[in-house]
């Protein structure tokens, strides 16, 4: 057995008081394709990112060639030959490919750039990738994977002994991923290092050499591929046990209260139909990107679609977010920086902003505002410096409950939830939970999108489970667990077992 | 280091923040030293000069608050004057024989003023708004548009009035009530309801939100198209309005009315500290920006220390100012 080129030693990584990733051992050995692999928040990117040199380890060390290594950045891990290729691309969209491909190591005859030269050998990169867009083609025009391959062309045109590739897959399709996997078994026989993450489990299976499971920021198994199955390695991957963290289950039985049939939203979702009852958690599982968040936002009149919602009975016209929250129906968004808060403003602007004409007309007024506020403070815990705070210093979890607080100032009778508990630490999250399960006890209906199979699991009565935008299948009662709701997000039938991703 | 706390420790929690107060600050020693330089400085015939001279701006700049708060940018609004003003004066001459000179032609006159006002802001707000084609390039197109239109009715000389109307318009820009001239009145009362709509209205807070984050105030039921919108038609009309204060001062319009005027009101709005990316706003802060402007200027004429053709320089410098001054705030959040 070779001795590893790149390896994690005990490392930990904390953002502020989080830690994220727990004592991570790790090896990465020339001519073997390593997968990573973990439930969306295992803390894969963070290892990435720490191998690559973008992210320092809180504790612990990075090795390269067995000697201790510190990367100033990844400019200087990419001098080593360590080169990470993202999930979202590092491309400059303006220039072509041939001036991506060469970006920052222009090569020059003299004071000029040698166009010729830097144009003969992108042709021959793309060559071998077996891609066909033109060196002087615009990167704005060329398509998703072709990018991709651009991406893996300017990772080759340097001299990479370690190449690290972010769900390289996720973009591709059948036949180009083919060509992906000659090109990563080329680059294997040439001693390269691949370190590849995917949640094509199939895929794995079939590429890689080594695998290591992540969860919760620790490694729970490693070893060679024949050491597993597809079905072992999903087991690894969510296998944690439901600790109290929920409050105890209810059963949502009233009568229907939304129905979505039909709907399509160009691009992202298609024949996509739910129905929701009065009292119900009801969860919305999948992969990040299977059109989940398309689906709601459509419902709440945040995106063009077409198809029926029918709200108590009435139907909700499409694309008014206004009259969908006059009729009762709210959505919080998962992104609660970009489109939940508005970071450089106090918590009473953010608090009422939806809802600023019930604050008084044609004047607001100050004193319904800060009563406003002291109340959610209240009902939502909210643990802030002081009330005039800018939110963006708020921490992650009292944002949350901000945003809680603000969705739920008109008092909806349906409360869409994306993500619920990103980015936050374990004690708020109960919080949130209990408060999920509080709403829902009020007669409320409850919609709540999750990558965490046991925020899922804990919270929803029945999850509907999404799959390349379409509804994949839907689980209830005992049957809402880890490996029916995985096996619908890949894709995979629920009986057939061997049906490959 | 953007506040500074004053110096009683029991007083801790009371800061001042220079960004409030910076503005103040600069108008207050701009006073002192016109004081200083010229004793005829705080007569009341220089006050109300200069008062009634940074009427036209003010007014603008007022609107231009609630564009730029909102993201926006107008670059229009000079050319949009002159338009208005050439307008204004074809309608009120064409009238003479139809009505005879009098005030019903003048008050025909305010109403063209104010529909072509209106009607200009909204093209440019729903071009932003509904079009989604960026503030700059749509203001810069309407800009050319205007002014080239106005050059051409005016056949590339002077729009004048005619003389009669002139004499009994005239009282619009000289008179007044307690020797307070209509123009300052007028321009006081728009700032404080300005002020008022900023603050304490629902319309003022979505222009903030939607300045600070666009997709923020979508997802929270604002309707940005409509607020958008309303800012730009808010500033054509203020622009109507202040042509109608202008035309009685000359009696004439030109290719050369209104040049600049759009520079001079993004210049006040940025001075008074709201921020040219937009998410904030205060008019008050837009009414110091424009007198200091007007103060300059004044302080300039007054003295022959410096000459006056050094007053863009000056305005320059103290613009960049301004700026660099808010950047501050942000770096050292």
């Amino acid at each position: 057995m070779t001795a590893p080129v790149l390896a994690l030693r005990n490392v930990t990584k904390s953002f502020g008081p989080i830690e994220i990733l727990h004592g991570v051992n790790f090896d990465l050995r020339p001519g073997e394709v390593h997968a990573l692999i973990g439930e969306n928040g295992a803390g894969k990117s963070t290892t990435m990112k720490i191998l690559s040199g973008y992210l320092d380890a809180t504790t612990g060390t990075v090795e390269l060639d067995g000697q201790l290594a510190r990367f100033a950045n990844s400019d200087a891990a990419e001098a080593a030959g360590i080169v990470m290729i993202h999930q979202e691309f590092n491309l400059a969209e303006h220039l072509s490919v041939e001036q991506n491909v060469f970006l920052g190591r222009e090569i020059r005859r003299g004071l000029l750039l040698d166009h010729k030269t830097m144009q003969k050998r992108t042709a021959e990169l793309l060559a071998r990738l077996d891609c066909r867009v033109s060196p002087t083609a615009r990167v704005s025009t060329i398509s998703v994977p072709d990018k991709q391959m651009v991406e893996i062309a300017k990772a080759l045109s340097r001299k990479v002994r370690v190449l690290i590739m972010d769900e390289p897959t996720a973009v591709l399709t059948e036949s180009e991923t083919e060509v992906l996997f000659e090109q990563i078994n080329r680059l294997r026989v040439e001693g390269c290092a691949i370190l590849y993450t995917s949640h094509k489990l199939g895929e794995v299976k079939r590429i890689a050499d080594r695998v290591t499971v992540l969860r919760d920021g620790s490694v729970v198994a490693s070893g060679p591929i024949d050491e597993f199955t597809e079905d072992t390695m999903a087991t690894a991957m969510v296998g944690r046990e439901l600790s109290d963290l929920f409050p105890p289950k209810r059963r949502g039985g009233g009568e229907v209260v939304l129905e979505a049939a039909d709907i399509h939203v160009p691009g992202h979702v298609s024949h996509a139909s739910l129905t929701l009852r009065r009292g119900e958690i009801l969860g919305i599982g999948g992969l990040i990107g299977a059109g989940r968040t398309e689906l709601v936002e459509a419902i709440a009149g945040l995106r063009p679609r077409t198809g029926r919602v029918t709200l108590f009975g009435k139907e909700l016209p499409a694309a008014s977010v206004a009259e969908a929250t006059r009729r009762g129906l709210v959505y919080l968004t998962e992104d609660r920086k970009g489109a939940g808060l508005l970071l450089e403003k106090g918590m009473r602007e953010n608090l009422t902003l939806p809802m600023l004409s019930a604050f008084g007309r044609p004047l607001i007024s100050r004193r319904k505002e800060e009563e406003a506020l002291t109340r959610a403070i209240q009902d939502f815990q909210i643990r802030a410096g002081g009330r005039g705070i800018a939110v963006g210093n708020m921490s992650g979890g009292n944002q949350q409950k901000l945003l809680l607080a603000k969705t739920m100032l008109p008092d909806p009778q349906i409360v869409i939830i994306d993500e619920p508990t990103r980015g936050i630490d374990i004690g708020t999250k109960q919080q949130i939970y209990d408060l999920i399960h509080r709403l829902a006890s009020e007669g409320r209906s409850i919609i709540v999108i999750s990558s965490e199979m046991p925020e899922l699991i804990g919270l929803a009565d029945r999850v509907l489970v999404m799959h390349a935008g379409r509804v994949s299948g839907e689980v209830s009662g005992e049957d809402v667990n880890e490996r029916a709701i995985v096996r619908l997000a890949m894709g995979l039938g629920e009986g057939s077992k061997e049906t490959a991703a | 280091m953007s506040t500074a706390t004053t110096d009683s420790p029991k007083s801790a929690g009371w800061s001042i923040d220079l960004r409030v107060l910076g503005p103040i600050l600069a108008l207050l020693a701009l006073v002192a030293l016109g004081m200083f330089l010229n004793p005829n400085f705080l007569s009341y015939a220089n006050i109300t000069n200069v008062l009634a001279r940074s009427a036209f701006i003010g007014i603008v700049a007022v609107g231009m608050t609630f564009v730029i708060t909102a993201g926006g940018l107008d670059l229009s609004v000079g050319s949009m004057a002159a338009f208005i003003a050439g307008l204004m004066i074809l309608v009120m001459n064409a009238l003479i024989p139809v009505m005879g000179a009098g005030v019903g032609i003048i008050l025909v006159g305010m109403l063209v003023a104010i529909v072509a006002g209106l009607i200009a802001g909204a093209i440019n707000g729903l071009l932003v708004a509904k079009i989604g084609i960026e503030a700059f390039i749509v203001t810069l197109g309407t800009m050319g548009i205007y002014r080239s239109l106005v050059t051409w009715l005016a056949d590339g000389g002077t729009l004048s009035l005619d003389f009669a109307m002139r004499e009994i318009y005239r009282p619009v820009y000289y008179g007044g009530i307690m020797g307070i001239s209509w123009p300052i009145i007028v321009f006081a009362v728009i700032a404080i309801l300005g002020e008022i709509v900023m603050r304490h209205t629902a319309f003022g807070r979505h222009c903030a939100a939607i300045g600070s984050n666009e997709t923020v105030a979508r997802y929270s039921s604002v309707n940005v198209a409509r607020v958008r919108t309303l800012t730009f038609i808010g500033l054509g009309l203020l622009v109507g309005i202040a042509v109608i204060m202008y035309v009685p001062r000359l009696g004439s319009a030109s290719a050369s009315t209104g040049v600049l005027w759009e520079l001079e009101a993004i210049a006040a709005v940025i001075i008074g500290g709201t921020m040219l990316k937009g998410g904030f706003g205060r008019i008050w802060g837009t009414v110091v920006g424009v007198l200091i402007l007007s103060l300059i200027g004044n302080i300039l004429n007054l003295t022959d220390m410096v000459s006056p053709y050094l007053n863009g320089a000056i305005q320059g410098v103290i613009i960049i100012l301004a700026v660099v001054l808010q950047r501050k705030r942000s770096n050292s959040r």
